[in-house]
């Protein structure tokens, strides 16, 4: 086995987005899609973090990104919670193919 | 030639993405939100792993202490107990599998062949660096991005509490 760096870092996160991209595609229930989502949005904050130490660890562009990337990432897990909550409420369900009202 | 700090590194790999599999793999969705938990915390790892501690913490109090235990408690409040999530069409997951088969395989060649310009230099990341940076407004500096990110929590909120207030129901 190799001492770890960069590309064994952006191994994980590339599989980590795809393992997301996969989750995105075959579930129909909005939570485990959400939980997807932020899959996708951690493997970003990897790659960031790694390109960040490996490529210009004098700087702290990466660092930013990933606290920025975070906060939104919060703000809409809270609304999506929010939209799925008020969704149960009104349909019973939470599954994409009951949702179709949003349409209208 | 193994050393401690390689071993660590595979672990944190092998807890990270194995837990990532279960959790899109699983068919119970409370465990899929526990795999989920683990997932990040094999991330909060990694970013230990490279040293970088402040991220590190602001995952887990954010993702571990917060994303999580929302979703956890949406799961509660929209779920039946024991229920399984409906199983998916077959052709459904092979067509996906092989959507991220090939995504995975492009991509993957091409950070291979790239020859990233890298840096032997240490990372030197203080918290005072982070927030001397954070809060200066000089060219670099991201003030400006800060005050937008606190309008879009403030909107958010604003924005949830809108949503999950009960209104009255209409007359059909």
């Amino acid at each position: 086995m190799m001492e770890p760096g960069l590309y064994h870092i952006l191994f994980i996160s590339t599989a980590l987005f795809f393992i997301g991209v996969f989750g995105f595609l075959t579930r129909r229930n909005l939570i485990t899609m959400l939980m997807s989502i932020e899959l996708i949005l951690n493997s970003v904050n990897l790659n960031f973090i790694a390109f960040n130490k490996y490529v210009w660890p004098e700087k702290m562009d990466g660092l930013f990104f990933t606290i920025f990337i975070i906060a939104i990432a919060a703000a809409e897990a809270a609304v999506a919670i929010a939209i799925i909550i008020n969704l149960y409420r009104n349909n019973q369900s939470i599954d994409v193919n009951n949702a179709e009202e949003l349409k209208y | 030639m193994m050393n401690g700090y390689t071993i660590l590194f595979y672990l944190l790999a092998a807890l990270t993405l194995s837990c990532g599999i279960m959790s899109i793999a699983t068919r119970h969705i409370f465990r899929a939100a526990i795999y989920l938990l683990f997932t990040l915390i094999g991330i909060a790892g990694l970013y230990f792993w490279l040293s970088y501690e402040f991220i590190a913490a602001v995952q887990i109090v954010v993702y571990v202490g917060g994303i999580v235990v929302l979703i956890i408690f949406s799961i509660f409040l929209t779920q039946q107990a024991g229920e399984k999530l409906t199983r998916q069409k077959l052709d459904r997951k092979i067509w996906a599998a092989l959507a991220i088969f090939c995504g995975f395989a492009l991509t993957m060649v091409q950070v291979l062949h790239y020859q990233f310009p890298l840096s032997n230099n240490p990372a030197t990341v203080t918290v005072r660096r982070i927030g001397e940076k954070m809060m200066s407004m000089e060219a670099g500096g991201y003030a400006l991005p800060f005050e937008i990110i606190s309008m879009l929590l403030l909107a958010a909120m604003v924005g949830c509490i809108v949503i999950a207030t009960r209104s009255k129901p209409e007359v059909k």
